[in-house]
């Protein structure tokens, strides 16, 4: 049975939308030249294979079900109450397979001492072999050739793919040849020699360790794709059309429309963003709280709460892009083709919609993109604090949150840590490189 | 310019009222004092009872915005409103929900706050301008290129991993400073130390490149031209004409930072244990108490009010074109 989340609903309208652009684009050449520009820097190309690889799994996690549950003979069909996606059927042997606690990467005993009993009858005190990781093995003596061996085939597979991969990039570079095929080559080559590798050893093994609860980590750090994905994304769907509006209206309008719209983003702005964040957030979740019958899963329930933090973030944060905006706009209304406009006494809409639009699109195009990677940043900062997403949503600064205390145990947990900074981190980067890329595409002079 | 800051001033008296609103909005009339009572006291199973005297407790069982019952001035001054947020004003904070003064709280938490935020803000900017300007002197070379490079990369780690591993490489794989912490006096530089310089660390990849580009665009100006044309060192185009000139653009973002300072940083401080303010507010919204959390969105914002007449004011001082009016 189907599951339609709002967040889903809302990721896949903008995935449509973003592929609607990208038509719209290519047969516009004003909008075309500057994405050309954009697709030529090396940076770029790189980033946008990170980056559509983690696309792609936020949009696989965004198709949620029902399980059907077996059916026994004459009863109706039933359906577990727990939601599923997409995602999560492709890496369902990640996901069944959980510890009881912590264990390292790759290991095939437990993180923990316990007692065992041994088949004598005698109990013993000793770290207890995994359920999962490893337990192919009969002998432990045999792992370092299977993990060995795993890794080569993974290797193996990936090289070959690769191989195929190369051979059709040959024939598009010939017909783009102004395109850097080789960085996003490069960017794929390295995706696939570490993807390859850890698939292969996530069928025996955890690749990255178990949390404290024993589940994947690498499972949790695909898991919470999605999360960075949605905060970064729908908050700036929020923000655009709030900032876009009353940003264009103080330029254009002047006078007391101006003067009431610097005073709002005045006084948003001086409020300190965390805090003003902080309240909302609370205040939400105490209305959350003390209203569950608007809900029917918890899963429901989370992803109200992290659409109302997207909402909540864009409606704190439009006032930067107001303010660009509105200069923007105050210049534009002195040019002579507005006065022209004004002149030949067209109406104040159908300028705004017509003339100075289309002129300050740059500005918004570039501030979504710059926008996006500061976003996935501050959704880990913000679950610290404890005004991020539901505890149940998988994300970033969840993983973090829970596992930075363990950095006081002897040995230390640092998997769990290391897996989540580091995905972050590949995101991250990558957006920032390729909003720098749209930034010099489409306007080298503006600056953020 | 006196009469300017005056107009400014007043300025920023409806700005604070809009401030006000936005708290009574937020914290009183999306959810009424009964929802916050219930919250406190756990919310299944509250007899009425213990929710009004939960309220009576905190003088939260006043009418929100107009009193009908009271006689006179108390009409108005007998509410929610007034008690709670109009007195803001005049910087009487009340008590937090666990009945502590939190004027007191926030005077004895200020200076820790400024003990760790003031040495990152002047030893980050140096850190940065020095850096900026290195990456300016060596365009297009080598060093720029991977300074450049070294600055994204920073940009995009978290700053829970600055600190995550700051904690863990120094204190306890090295042992040099304590993990968390806060001593009073001069001992207090032991647990400083580490935070200062995590908050610089962090701080250098975004702040470097946008200094960096500031100083590119000053450095293709006509008048870099014509200094270099009469003979003067690079070094002193730089040290003299570019970095004087590239002050205003560096000061709009600076100055409005440095009254927030006392606000100190939320993160650091409450991850080393800091009795400041920020550690204030973390364990405010943690602990869910409205009342602390309202007094510091209050006076962020004035904070903030009173940066902002500061980046003007500085403005005159850097460049004597600028007149105030």
């Amino acid at each position: 049975m189907p599951v339609i989340l709002v967040t889903d609903v809302l990721v896949w309208l903008l995935a449509a939308a973003a592929t609607g652009y990208a038509f719209y684009c290519r047969r516009h050449p004003h909008l075309a030249v500057p994405w050309a520009r954009v697709f030529r820097s090396t940076a770029a190309m790189a980033s946008v294979v990170v980056l559509g690889v983690y696309v792609a799994l936020g949009l696989l996690d965004s198709l949620h079900f029902r399980p059907e549950l077996e059916k026994k003979d004459g009863e109706q069909k039933a359906y577990s109450s727990e939601v599923l996606s997409v995602l999560d059927l492709a890496l369902s042997h990640l996901r069944g397979r959980s510890e009881k606690t912590y264990s390292a990467p790759l290991a095939t005993r437990s993180f923990a001492k316990e007692q065992i009993e041994l088949p004598d009858g005698r109990q013993l005190r000793d770290f207890p072999r995994l359920r999962f990781g490893g337990a192919h093995l009969q002998d432990e003596g045999e792992w370092a050739g299977d993990v060995a061996k795993r890794m080569l085939t993974g290797i193996a597979v990936a090289a070959a793919l690769l191989f195929l991969i190369f051979l059709v990039m040959k024939i598009i570079r010939k017909r783009r040849p102004e395109i850097p095929w080789s960085a996003a080559y490069a960017a794929i080559a390295v995706l696939a020699l570490l993807a390859g590798p850890a698939a292969a050893l996530s069928s025996g093994y955890h690749v990255l360790g178990t949390d404290k609860v024993g589940q994947d980590i690498f499972y949790l750090a695909l898991k919470s794709v999605r999360t960075s994905l949605v905060i970064g994304t729908l908050t700036t769907l929020v923000l655009l059309p709030v900032g876009i509006a009353l940003g264009i209206a103080a330029g254009y309008f002047k006078g007391w429309i101006d003067d009431v719209i610097q005073y709002l983003y005045t006084t948003l702005n001086s409020i300190p963003g965390v805090l003003l964040i902080a309240a909302a957030v609370l205040m939400m979740q105490v209305y959350i709280d003390l209203h569950p019958e608007m809900f029917q899963t918890a899963v429901q329930r989370a992803d109200l709460r992290l659409l109302f933090l997207c909402i909540i973030l864009g409606l704190t944060s439009w006032t930067g892009l107001a303010r660009l905006l509105r200069g923007e706009a105050l210049k534009l209304s002195q040019l002579e083709y507005i006065q022209a406009a004004h002149a030949f006494g067209v109406r104040d809409t159908r300028i705004l919609a017509r003339h100075i639009l289309p002129n300050v699109s740059h500005i918004v195009i570039i501030a979504m993109v710059m926008d996006f990677s500061g976003l996935v940043l501050a959704e880990a900062v913000l679950s610290y604090v404890g005004v991020g997403v539901d505890p149940s949503t998988n994300s970033f600064g969840t993983m973090i949150n829970a596992a930075r205390m363990e950095m006081a145990r002897e040995p230390v947990v640092w998997w769990a840590l290391a897996t989540a900074f580091t995905f972050m981190f590949a995101l991250v980067l990558a957006a920032n490189l390729f909003a720098d890329a749209v930034r010099d595409g489409f306007d080298p002079r503006v600056r953020m | 310019m006196f009469a300017y800051i005056v107009r400014r001033i007043l300025y920023a008296i409806p700005i604070l009222v809009g401030v006000n609103l936005i708290t009574f909005a937020l914290f009183f009339i999306v959810n009424t004092p009964d929802d916050m009572a219930r919250m406190q006291l756990g919310a299944k199973r509250v007899t009425p009872e213990a929710i009004e005297k939960w309220k009576a407790e905190r003088g939260y069982d006043l009418p929100l915005v107009w009193n009908a019952s009271a006689e006179g001035s108390a009409k108005a001054t007998g509410t929610i409103f007034f008690q709670k947020s109009v007195r803001l004003f005049v910087f009487d904070f009340g008590f937090s929900e666990d009945k502590r003064d939190i004027a007191g709280e926030i005077r004895a938490r200020m200076w820790p706050s400024l003990a760790l935020a003031l040495p990152v803000f002047l030893v980050g900017l140096a850190v940065c301008i020095t850096f900026a300007l290195l990456m300016a002197f060596f365009r297009a070379s080598y060093l720029d290129f991977w300074g450049v490079v070294a600055c994204v990369a920073m940009m995009s780690i978290s700053t829970l991993f600055y600190i995550i591993g700051g904690q863990y490489l120094a204190s306890k794989i090295w042992h040099l400073v304590p993990i968390s912490g806060y001593a009073g006096g001069l001992d207090a530089v032991r647990f400083l130390i580490l935070p200062v310089v995590i908050g610089v660390v962090g701080g250098i990849g975004a702040s470097s490149r946008w200094y960096r580009t500031l100083f590119l665009e000053e450095m293709g100006k006509d008048y870099v031209r014509t200094a270099r044309a009469k003979g003067l060192t690079e070094g002193v185009v730089l040290f003299r004409h570019v970095l004087k000139n590239a002050m205003i653009p560096i000061l709009t973002g600076v100055v409005v930072v440095i009254p927030t300072l006392f606000l100190g940083s939320l993160l650091m401080e409450s991850f080393f244990g800091i009795p400041g303010l920020g550690s204030y507010t973390i364990d405010a919204i943690q602990a869910q108490d409205f009342s602390v959390v309202r007094s510091m969105v209050f006076i962020g914002s004035v904070f903030y009010i009173v940066g902002l007449i500061l980046t003007d004011i500085s403005y005159t001082v850097v460049d004597p074109r600028i007149r105030l009016e």
